[in-house]
């Protein structure tokens, strides 16, 4: 075969390759007056566990929790630049950007680098500026979509039509007379958004050892009220302007 | 086709093989096939041979068998633990304990663990790699405990611990570090039993429970799940849909029993005289 | 719109892409880029290099080994490099980046004490400064082919993972142990392992350390990292039984003179051959 007799007069040059996967999978869910974003925090490369314990979900502002997922060294690198613009609209404008707004900049920045991608799949949740939960998500190279729930990363076709089947009730018929609702409370999120992940750990190899859940509340939610005595429930709220933001950590299966 | 014989040779059919390797180049993927991504060992031990494996079998990322058995039978007093493609360990082994044991009916004795060794080898490196078992092989014979690795090219090596798979290198770690000669019995079961334990916890490729089998000249125990650190948590809701969730665009009932009606016709019955 | 003067009332030409249209596999060769000297693929390599927390700080270790291929080359090479008084960085991979990287730290520490603000740079910072050094350059697509480790005393608090039911004494918010390479991957664990070490010594000294990092002493921290060296010796087969060990505590950094490993052979004595052979 010519192929290989190529290969057997000159050695091929094995060029750098400027990316890798690092497993793991985040989600977010909206809620009418909350939102919902979890990742689970182990870092791998191959068969190899790196660490039980790197963040993939970051708090931006208040009302505004980043999910990144891929590559690591871009995935932080990505969420860095981001909070640095947060950064300089707080200077400029005294307050923080809507999440609205967060959503467009993502995109700018990603499409920033059409042709040497971030290798990341984004998934920003938190509160819109009417009060309501909010989703976006987005591609690599910046194409973005509101939307009630998304998952991404390496368990996302595990994940999706899950909540696809939980969340948006695909597949399910209402009984005679009733209608789903358009939007599940967080006492009904948190168990799907849990067992998502208890699930993913199980069937998926690169999804287990820890997992955080952001949740981002809106000023004057009814859904406070049984967050706080939660296990593992963590306040991270840094300013006074209503939102609220809880972080739940929960342990996964570590095999 | 210019033979119209049914004729089929024995071992594997290759007819396929041309058209595959033309689908193949024109960019059609072959189908992937389980692949224990494992970690196996086998342990000398005093007065015999402990063999381990973990329980996971994977489809790329995909756990495929959270509870698989790669600990097989090849005789009652030799095992053979599989990794890489699983229906080549398992079939691989399932034709080598039936040769054995044919073998064995035809010499009258018990077989030694070099036999299945070599007929292990020989086969593995008559198809050149291509049978894609990586096999432990232990067991206890006139001549004593005997270990072996076989690799899919059908190289052999006899050492007095081994491991196998892609959690290879964390259970060699554990072995490296605490194995001794002349060991007892519970003091290998348990090294063993930390070697697997190295592979779940750190080796993507090999994860939930350990199955140990230890073997002597007084017999064979098989401790399938001896170890079990890794069982799922409840869960936090119950998924049960309501009766009529799946929505059908048509009802048809059809009776399975045939009912048969006879109706007489006319008076005359048969004459059976 | 040319934005560079130089080109400006020249003839166009289509063969250099002036608008970087191409993805950058692609991409017309520059006419000097065979000029620029690029690392595409070690050289003299170092293997792996280990290292985690104990009670009292950092141990961190490396045997002495640049290799050529697979020919031991250089066998008394230092691949730990102390930064300032609090931190020690770890090297794998090609020894002359390592040197070019060793090179950077110094005038880090240079312009650090020019400055006499009596700011002095800690681990974390140092750590940053690295994850930045290579994430740019894997970004050139001239990466700096190592894996580094850093470790120190002096703060910790990025990297911990807050366990609000669990007050942790203060040591664990003053140790620090990340790991970045040539990708700027980053990322931090109480025991960290680079190259072979990631597959061989990493289970052992998880299964040695995690939950117990607030107990282990320096002299049972000294003996785990001994057996860890001790099975990188027998089964990675660019590594050397010549190594040293890096401690980083309040009192500083003390990276000891080359330890010499005591191996056992012994029991290949009764292996005969690889199959039915007996003698």
């Amino acid at each position: 075969m010519p192929g290989s007799m190529v290969a057997m007069t000159q050695p091929v040059q094995q060029s750098f390759n400027p990316y890798t996967e690092n497993g793991g999978t985040i989600l977010a869910i909206a809620g009418s007056d909350f939102s919902v974003i979890a990742g689970d925090t182990r870092q791998s490369e191959g068969y190899s566990i790196q660490t039980r314990y790197a963040p993939k979900v970051f708090r931006l502002t208040d009302k505004a929790v980043l999910a990144v997922n891929g590559f690591a060294a871009d995935g932080n690198m990505f969420v860095k630049k981001v909070k640095q613009r947060l950064e300089w609209y707080r200077h400029a404008h005294a307050k923080d950007m809507p999440i609205r707004a967060i959503a467009r900049l993502i995109q700018t920045m990603l499409y920033a680098r059409r042709f040497f991608p971030y290798y990341v799949y984004n998934i920003l949740g938190g509160i819109e500026e009417d009060g309501t939960g909010a989703v976006y998500s987005f591609d690599p190279v910046g194409s973005y979509e509101r939307e009630t729930c998304r998952a991404a990363g390496a368990a996302q076709s595990l994940v999706q039509p899950f909540l696809d089947n939980q969340i948006y009730f695909k597949n399910q018929t209402p009984a005679a007379g009733t209608q789903f609702p358009q939007h599940l409370p967080l006492t009904s999120v948190l168990p799907l958004v849990i067992d998502s992940f208890t699930s993913a750990t199980e069937r998926h190899i690169e999804v287990g050892d820890g997992l955080e859940i952001y949740v981002v509340v809106a000023s004057g939610s009814t859904s406070l009220q049984g967050l706080q005595n939660l296990r593992g429930v963590q306040e991270v709220t840094g300013t006074t302007d209503g939102e609220r933001v809880f972080v739940i950590r929960r342990e996964l299966k570590k095999d | 086709m210019n033979s119209s014989s049914i004729y089929r040779p024995a071992g594997f059919d290759f007819s396929n093989e041309i058209r595959n390797n033309f689908l193949h180049e024109k960019g059609l993927p072959l189908p992937g096939a389980t692949s224990t991504g494992t970690t196996i060992v086998g342990c000398l031990f005093k007065d015999g041979i402990v063999l381990g494996a973990d329980t996971r079998a994977t489809e790329g990322p995909i756990v495929a068998d959270k509870n698989c058995e790669k600990i097989h039978y090849i005789t009652e007093s030799i095992r053979c633990c599989g990794a890489g493609t699983a229906a080549d360990t398992e079939f691989t082994t399932a034709l080598i304990s039936s040769n054995m044991e044919m073998h064995a009916l035809q010499t009258g004795r018990k077989p030694r663990v070099v036999t299945a060794m070599t007929m292990l080898k020989q086969m593995l490196h008559r198809y050149q790699g291509h049978i894609g078992a990586a096999l432990v092989l232990g067991g206890v014979d006139i001549t004593g405990p005997q270990l072996f690795t076989i690799h899919p090219h059908g190289s052999t090596d006899k050492l007095p611990y081994v491991t196998m798979g892609s959690g290879s290198l964390a259970a060699m770690a554990m072995f490296e570090s605490s194995w001794k000669p002349n060991m007892e019995r519970e003091e290998a079961l348990t090294l063993v039993k930390a070697a697997i334990a190295a592979g779940i916890f750190n080796d993507l490729g090999s994860g939930s429970n350990v199955d140990a089998c230890i073997i002597t000249a007084t017999g064979t125990e098989m401790l399938r799940n001896v170890e079990m650190p890794n069982q799922r948590v409840q869960k936090e809701r119950d998924y049960k849909f309501r009766r009529g969730t799946t929505a059908w665009r048509k009802e048809d009932i059809r009776q399975l029993i045939v009912q048969e009606h006879t109706k007489p016709v006319g008076g005359d019955e048969m004459d059976t005289s | 719109m040319d934005h560079f003067p130089s080109n400006w009332g020249r003839p166009r030409n289509d063969a250099i892409d002036q608008y970087a249209t191409y993805p950058i596999h692609s991409r017309p060769k520059d006419s000097f880029a065979e000029g620029v000297q690029r690392t595409q693929q070690p050289i003299v390599t170092g293997t792996s290099v280990l290292a985690f927390k104990f009670k009292d700080g950092i141990m961190m270790a490396a045997d002495t080994l640049a290799s050529y291929g697979s020919l031991a080359r250089f066998k008394d090479v230092q691949r730990l490099h102390a930064v300032g008084n609090h931190t020690v960085v770890g090297a794998g991979g090609d020894m002359s980046d390592f040197q070019y990287i060793q090179n950077l730290l110094e005038q880090l520490i240079v312009d650090e004490i020019s400055a006499q603000d009596h700011h002095t740079l800690s681990p974390a910072e140092i750590h940053e400064y690295l994850s930045q050094v290579m994430y740019a350059r894997r970004s050139k697509i001239d990466p700096l082919w190592n894996s580094l480790l850093v470790g120190g005393f002096k703060d910790g608090e990025k990297y911990q993972p807050s366990n609000p039911r669990r007050p942790l004494p203060l040591t664990v918010y003053l140790r620090f142990l990340a790991y970045v390479d040539l990708l700027g991957t980053t990322y931090s664990a109480s025991t960290l392992a680079t190259g072979y070490g990631a597959h061989i010594a990493q289970p052992l000294l998880r299964k040695a350390v995690e939950s117990r990092e607030e107990i282990l002493t320096e002299e049972q921290a000294l003996k785990i990292m001994e057996a860890c060296m001790k099975v990188l010796f027998y089964r990675d087969a660019r590594s050397l039984n010549k190594y040293q060990v890096a401690t980083i505590t309040k009192d500083g950094v003390k990276i000891s003179d080359s330890k010499t490993l005591d191996t056992s052979w012994s029991f290949a004595e009764n292996i005969r051959g690889y199959g039915a052979q007996t003698q």
